[in-house]
């Protein structure tokens, strides 16, 4: 017998369990270009100057892939934590949520902490202390659902939904109002910049792309080792894949939900404040509308593997930045970017319909346990 | 009672799954009014084959007849137009309507066809309530029609599955393990009714995995191993023993081979512990017992009768109402399964794929389920593989755990050796007390025989062992001292020297006075 495809076995290894809970996604892509194409040319495009247009647009030039990094970095971000939230079981679509509370206490810290002590801080001070405060918000976001969750059942779903809808309508009136750029030219919903010394400084001059992209490969990293090779994972495996042989186990299963929650609320957090400190040096409402989303998507197309959420991330990145070289050489519409995502995802999530067309035979029996999907 | 007119026939039957050959040409033949056991392992084919006969699979080659007739399956509505009717092990009853809605459902369609009334309004009770009281008595079944299912006990269930498969003309039954729900008083009800069946020229096919059944009520017995019919006999051509052999396929020990107990020191004290079920009812209701160092205690008891919530609340995992229990003097009454663990206790549950394995899992992860956390597995918090890799290595070396690698999932592995990953785990830990639930359900005789000889062994090493079993056989076989469990409450407990099976069998049914 042959290992199998299940991504709970870590003893593989890194690379070994990412190749194989890879192949599904990598031939729904494909899949997905070619029925792309077919669209394309059915609406009188040329489907091959298309995603011509699409690569150079998304890795043709050093501004090209500058850029696909940029658009990546949150994606990473906010994928890992919807990734990690489904291995340990639970669904949180709240990172759109966690994400702009972050963004926005981290701006608020990035602006307003040196008015409030009356001294202009050090970076080396002032950055960190920005960024963590940005991913505390986003934890604590998260730890209320997880609370819930683990106390009084309350399910992830609904409450990460509602929990999006008070900080999305909370940060929207705090930017029209109180956090609003005093600036008397300024008419938009945005925080003042922050302070120089809040920002990260550039890898390359004239390129957008920042540390925080550094920093995502590494977290990719550090979250892979931390569910394969520590015991907090093993315990948040445990409680995704069998409550009840968690409790079993001796396991303190409710503490684990309110674990997972916060780490996952700590990397959707992570994501808000690095676009502040990296990136925009601002919180402004148009900034972060749909990553969160986006990142539910993204864990999905990863098979919530920290690798796979690196990949997907960077592909659909491409995506939305090479959409207007493509649109420029051949006039097609941006929107067909989301056709194009829509059907990726589609042939992912109905496996079948890829294992059908491929021959690809299930080995064994499968064991699904996971209360939520892609565990 | 067997005469020679074969009303059943199979031929060459043939039936392959991805990757196993279940069924290897295998031939079965049924006389009219026989009782014919079909014994095996589980995975020795026997569902397969029946699943066949009743329409459920399409055999890949191989002929079924009825009556001499070739007979085309495609689902169990063909299997029971030709008078064919399976009681599977685990009932397919509604349990909030009467025998008679049972009995109808799925039948009231035939009465629809043939007027073209409203078919609501030809819905009959009545005339379906006097036929079931007609088989009732014609086959001394006992079975009031207007009875609630969910009210009756398990036999009588049974029973009323019987009526239902009678009621559609069927004059071979096929049981699926029917023994493996009632006690030994309903069995012996049950191998009356059968022989009151037979009697009336009903012919019955017998699947178990029971040795002694076997032989008292079988007129023929086929043995099958692997997909393969090893051979036919009859009781009286065989013993326990060699129907084991052909089984297994190799010689097997049935008997436990055990010394005298040697008890010390008492390591569990049950001190008037009350625990509630899942629904709220009173499960346990005040039940004391100790438990000491180098015995085995057996509660024996009818399913439902509170061991399970026994269990569960001893391991942590049930909320104790009020009593209290000790392991080795410490009290560990409402403590969290970690804490009553590293205390000493070894955990085999009852249901081992939801509580004591993650399916997903490797074999190795499985092996340091509850104690990866501690020095032998890791450093702080990170996992050492090499440590977890060797426990493994050793783990199913030592416990001959039948797996094509240490890092395949535990989902993979068939039954036996899911529960041989459990054994190991749970008795290669430094423990003083065993708490053993079902440890054998659902095993092949070759599992069985493994892990009653691992329990016994950890009484030798002077560890308490505390046995939970359905089967009688089991506690009668591996117990130092037995204890009845009924309706939450212990009502005997005797010295297993002076157990006899009928004893335990009345005192399981709620029996008192005899004692």
């Amino acid at each position: 017998m042959q290992a199998d495809t299940s991504s709970d076995l870590p003893s593989k290894g890194f690379l070994r369990s990412a190749l194989d809970a890879m192949l599904v996604p990598f031939l729904a892509i494909l899949t997905a270009v070619v029925l792309g194409g077919i669209i394309i040319a059915v609406v009188r495009g040329n489907p091959f100057l298309a995603y011509y247009g699409l690569i150079q647009g998304s890795f043709g030039s050093a501004k090209a892939l500058s850029e696909t990094a940029v658009w990546a970095t949150p994606y990473i971000f906010a994928g890992l934590a919807v990734a990690l939230a489904f291995k340990g079981g639970l669904f949180n679509i709240g990172a759109e949520g966690q994400l702009a509370l972050g963004a926005t206490v981290s701006a608020l810290i990035g602006y307003a902490l040196p008015d409030w002590l009356g001294f202009d801080l050090p970076a080396i001070i002032h950055l960190p202390l920005t960024i963590l405060v940005g991913v505390a918000g986003g934890a604590f976001w998260a730890a209320i659902v997880g609370f819930l969750k683990a106390y009084t059942g309350g399910h992830e779903v609904i409450n990460t939904i509602m929990m999006n809808y008070i900080a999305l309508n909370t940060i929207s009136y705090l930017l029209n109002g109180p956090m609003k750029d005093r600036d008397p030219n300024n008419v938009i919903a945005r925080t003042p910049l922050i302070a120089e010394s809040a920002r990260m400084p550039e890898i390359f001059e004239g390129l957008r792309v920042h540390w925080g992209f550094v920093l995502a490969l590494l977290t990719a990293f550090v979250i892979w080792w931390l569910l394969n090779k520590t015991t907090l994972g093993f315990e948040i495996r445990m409680v995704g894949a069998n409550p009840d042989a968690a409790k079993y186990a001796g396991i303190n299963v409710k503490r684990t939900i309110i674990v997972t929650m916060t780490l996952s609320g700590l990397l959707a957090g992570m994501a808000g404040a690095l676009e502040v400190t990296g990136l925009n040096f601002r919180h402004e409402l148009g900034f972060s509308i749909g990553y969160g989303f986006d990142a539910i998507a993204i864990a999905l197309l990863g098979k919530s593997h920290p690798l796979g959420v690196v990949l997907a991330s960077i592909l659909f990145a491409a995506m939305r930045n090479g959409a207007t070289r493509m649109q420029f050489l051949t006039q097609l519409p941006v929107d067909l970017i989301s056709v194009l995502q829509a059907l990726i995802l589609l042939f992912v999530a109905a496996d079948a319909i890829i294992r059908y067309l491929y021959g690809i035979k299930t080995k064994g029996e499968r064991v699904v346990l996971t209360r939520g999907w892609g565990g | 009672m067997t005469n020679k007119e074969v009303v059943l026939e199979a031929k060459g039957i043939t039936k392959r799954f991805p990757g196993v050959l279940a069924n290897d040409k295998v031939d079965f033949d049924l006389h009219k009014g026989e009782i014919h056991a079909l014994l095996g392992e589980n995975g020795a084919g026997k569902s397969t084959l029946m699943n066949v006969l009743y329409g459920l699979y399409k055999a890949d080659a191989g002929e079924v007849r009825v009556e001499g007739k070739i007979m085309e399956l495609h689902s169990p509505k063909d299997a029971i137009k030709h008078g064919i009717g399976m009681v599977h092990q685990h009932f397919m009853l509604i349990p909030v309507f009467t025998v008679t809605e049972n009995i109808m459902l799925g039948a009231e369609t035939d009465h629809r066809a043939a007027s073209n009334e409203n078919p609501l309004v030809k819905l009959d009770r009545r005339e379906v309530a006097q036929k079931v009281r007609d088989l009732s008595h014609q086959y001394g079944l006992d079975v009031d029609p207007e009875a609630i299912v969910g009210d009756l006990p398990v036999g009588i269930q049974q029973r009323v599955e019987i009526v239902k498969a009678l009621y559609r003309k069927a004059n071979i039954l096929i049981l699926d393990e029917p023994t493996a729900v009632l006690t030994p008083q309903e069995a012996e009800d049950l191998f009356r009714i059968m022989h009151e069946l037979t009697a009336q020229g009903v012919s019955i096919i017998f699947i178990t995995h029971k040795l002694k059944e076997v032989l008292k009520v079988a007129d023929r017995i086929t043995v099958m191993r692997s997909g393969r019919v090893v051979g036919t006999t009859t009781p009286q051509e065989s013993t326990e023993q060699s129907l084991a052999e052909m089984m297994v396929g190799r010689e097997v020990i049935l008997t436990v081979q055990k010394g005298p107990a040697k008890p010390a020191e008492t390591v569990l004290t049950v001190v008037d512990l009350h625990v509630k079920d899942m629904r709220g009812l009173h499960a346990v209701r005040g039940v004391s017992f100790e438990v000491r160092a180098g015995e085995v205690v057996g509660i024996a008891g009818v399913q439902g009768n509170g061991q399970t919530e026994l269990a569960e609340a001893l391991t942590g995992l049930r909320h104790i109402e009020s009593g209290r229990f000790f392991l080795a003097g410490k009290d560990l009454t409402g403590k969290p399964p970690r804490v009553i663990t590293e205390a000493g206790l070894a955990n085999i549950p009852e249901d081992r794929q939801r509580h004591g394995l993650v399916l997903s899992y490797s074999v190795a992860d499985n092996m340091m389920l509850c104690d990866y956390y501690q020095p032998r597995f890791s450093k702080g918090v990170i996992i050492q593989q090499n440590l977890v890799d060797a426990n493994a290595a050793r783990l199913i070396k030592e416990y001959d755990v039948r797996t094509p690698s240490a890092f395949v999932a535990t989902g993979k592995l068939s039954g036996g050796n899911q529960q041989k990953v459990i054994v190991a785990r749970e008795l290669s830990r430094p423990v003083k007390l065993v708490v053993a639930s079902q440890p054998t359900r659902g095993l092949d005789v070759g599992s069985i025989e493994y892990i009653h000889k691992e329990i016994i062994a950890m009484r030798d090493r002077g560890v308490a062992v505390l046995l939970i079993s359905a089967e009688l056989d089991e506690i009668m076989s591996l117990s130092d001292r037995i204890v009845v469990m009924y309706r939450g409450q212990i009502v005997a407990e005797v010295d297993r020297k002076d157990a006899t099976r009928e004893q335990l069998g009345l005192w399981m049914a709620g029996v008192h006075e005899t004692a």
